[in-house]
């Protein structure tokens, strides 16, 4: 197998250790200079602003799924939960903008039950990531549909929609400064700091060698459980602001959940666990998205996205996964 | 679950065909109360045909999860064999076997790629299948709108709607199927050696196994059953669907049955008879609640319950067995 390895290295040796973000930032480079080759006024203040902005729940739903990735589990739910929040925000606040608040808190808290379930049917219940939070899929979308008789109803209010369309304007030097855009940076701050803190290091250590982090003290089960709380919470924040960018639809997180784990994986995040970084797996959204963005301005029709969607993940992560198993 | 420990623990009979015993009772009952029947020629034929079609795939989907691998590209071959048969026969008979010959090898050509970016370019199962599922939806997306060729009437008439009494044909294809993949599990050297890659990969690879070519054929296999379903779907719709595979949740809903019917999705534990099971239940169900005219969408928060409920059994008994 060493044999294999070698020859598919590339010769540009890059010295970085696996699971670094290095990778990704020479990715997003390239995308970016294509980019500016192709449209340069993207790269102004306002439309990159705008475009920060429109990326943010992607990039919410890649920061949640990276806690529960790296914790070694999977969540498949995302997507559907979106969808459910979105149908569930519509059809309580039903256009009553007195309504907004305590719905905002109910979806958060909803999110985070939804999580709760998920990490404990598959920490205590021992049954696979990947089959819990299928079945949360299906049980999400079917629920959903069932309480909204298969079209959504109501409508959310002005001040619901406003954090995911609205922006702070008139910010010096970049003008004008989307509300999801801030929401976004406060949410990666806070994951940052959460996986330098104690209870990150520990996630890192359950996803890399869950035995042995029991064997030196650490309750696996809560640890994983409280990954899923988070991955729902994100969902939830994806959802406001999703929301409030493009309206009601039971398509509304359709595929989510497919997106974040590609990009945590793009961020140099081990399916399986125990190494990458947060930061790695929200650039690796960006980028994401910024090749969605490069294929509009080249004119690739929306049909064939996918297949470049594809086949950019499968040549980025074959070269990472040969390079780091030729360690 | 006495009767069911004195069999060789090799290869236990799994706990799914009990479940479905008492799935077909309660829901037998429950149908007779609200008046209706479940086990009329209609409602048999349907389910086996539902069951068929699933089982195509699960069956596939079995050999790649027994080798710690996963496959979640089965939805789009589907669609493309679907197109490829039905494209090629273009209505007419004499292009029947050359036409199941292609779709059968483009399938097998998808199953090559996907083992291959498993084993040689050591990309993970998960994003590996999916990656080649997006391209396999980009092409698909961008040549296809709707319906496309048309299935040899002969294929339709038989695969498609032919019956043994109440037993469809493609539910006997399903049934020969299993058995030869029983017989290539238990009986033969890919056989063991699949359950052992999937069981360790590192000693297989030590006892002189290699765990590359046996996974590669596991995929292609996959593949090869999700086209051979391909085929039948085409069969039953008359034409070719492009999207046919994904709207019946095929990938995740194949995965669902093989791990209801006690194959483990680490790999290395289960076999292809849980699977019809798990098949059957989740057929079994569907019938059920078809006859008692439930909404179709609380059919599906039942069906994410009763996948999460019998995973769980599972779990609980393997842990009180110590096997984890």
């Amino acid at each position: 197998m060493p044999t294999v390895a070698r020859r598919a290295l590339s010769p540009i040796r890059l010295r970085v250790r696996p699971g670094g973000v290095l990778p990704i930032l020479a990715l997003l480079a390239v995308l970016l200079v294509l980019v500016g080759l192709r449209q340069p006024d993207f790269l102004d203040p306002p439309s990159l602003m705008s475009f920060l902005g429109r990326s943010a729940p992607v990039i919410l739903l890649a920061a949640g799924q990276y806690f529960v990735i790296v914790s070694g589990e999977f969540d498949l739910s995302v997507g559907s939960l979106v969808t459910a929040q979105v149908v569930v925000a519509a059809r309580l606040i039903d256009s009553d903008p007195a309504r907004t608040w305590p719905v905002v808190l109910l979806l958060l808290v909803f999110g985070a039950l939804v999580g709760l379930v998920n990490g404990l049917v598959t920490t205590r219940l021992r049954v696979p990531s990947f089959i819990t939070t299928l079945g949360m899929f299906l049980i999400l979308v079917g629920a959903v549909y069932l309480w909204s008789d298969g079209a959504p109803k109501g409508g959310l209010s002005e001040e619901f929609r406003r954090f995911g369309r609205r922006a702070s304007e008139d910010v010096p030097l970049l003008g004008r400064v989307p509300y999801a855009l801030l929401v976004l940076v406060v949410v990666a701050a806070l994951a940052v700091l959460l996986m330098r803190s104690d209870f990150g290091r520990t996630l890192v250590a359950v996803g890399d060698n869950p035995r042995t982090a029991q064997l030196s003290g650490v309750r696996v089960w809560r640890t994983r459980t409280v990954a899923f709380v988070l991955s729902g919470l994100a969902a939830a924040v994806a959802a406001i602001l999703l929301g409030g960018y493009s309206g009601v639809s039971f398509q509304a997180g359709a595929g989510l959940e497919f997106g974040a784990i590609t990009a945590v994986v793009l961020g140099g995040v081990a399916l399986g666990g125990g190494r990458g970084s947060v930061v790695g797996a929200m650039l690796g959204a960006l980028t994401l998205e910024l090749l969605f963005a490069l294929m509009n301005f080249y004119g690739v029709s929306g049909a064939l996205r996918s297949t470049v969607q594809g086949a950019i993940i499968l040549l980025a992560v074959a070269v990472s996964a040969t390079r780091s198993s030729s360690r | 679950m006495s009767a069911l420990s004195l069999l060789p623990a090799r290869r236990p009979v799994p706990g799914v065909f009990v479940a479905l015993a008492l799935t077909l009772a309660v829901g037998w009952l429950v149908v007779l109360v609200d008046g209706g029947q479940l086990f009329n020629q209609a409602t048999t034929v349907s389910l086996l045909h539902v069951a068929a079609g699933l089982g195509l795939v699960a069956v596939g989907q079995t050999l790649v999860i027994l080798g710690g691998s996963l496959d979640l590209s089965v939805a789009y071959v589907i669609s493309l064999s679907t197109l490829v048969a039905a494209e090629t026969m273009n209505g007419s008979d004499g292009a029947l076997l050359p036409a199941v010959g292609l779709a059968l090898a483009v399938s097998a050509g998808v199953g090559l790629l996907n083992g291959l970016l498993v084993t040689r370019f050591r990309v993970n199962a998960f994003i590996a299948t999916l990656g080649v599922g997006l391209l396999l939806k980009g092409y698909l997306d961008s040549n296809y709108d709707g319906p496309a060729g048309a299935t040899s009437p002969a294929l339709v008439q038989s695969l498609g709607y032919q019956r043994v009494g109440p037993v469809p044909l493609s539910f006997l294809l399903l049934l020969a199927l299993t058995g030869a993949t029983w017989f290539a599990l238990s009986r033969t050297r890919f056989g063991h050696h699949l359950v052992a890659v999937g069981g360790d990969p590192e000693v297989a690879r030590l006892s002189g196994v290699r765990n590359d070519r046996v996974l590669v054929t596991a995929h292609v296999l996959c593949s090869l059953c999700a086209g051979l379903a391909g085929i039948y779907l085409a069969s039953r719709l008359g034409s070719g669907a492009p999207r046919v595979g994904t709207e019946g949740l095929y990938d995740l809903e194949s995965i669902a049955a093989v791990v209801i019917g006690g194959t483990a999705l680490a790999g290395g534990r289960g076999g292809v008879v849980g699977t019809v099971g798990g098949v059957l239940l989740l057929a079994s169900i569907d019938a059920i609640f078809n006859q008692l005219e439930v909404d179709a969408f609380f059919k599906q928060v039942i069906r994410g319950v009763v996948i999460i409920a019998a995973v769980a059994v599972y779990a609980r008994r393997a842990l009180r067995k110590g096997a984890w």
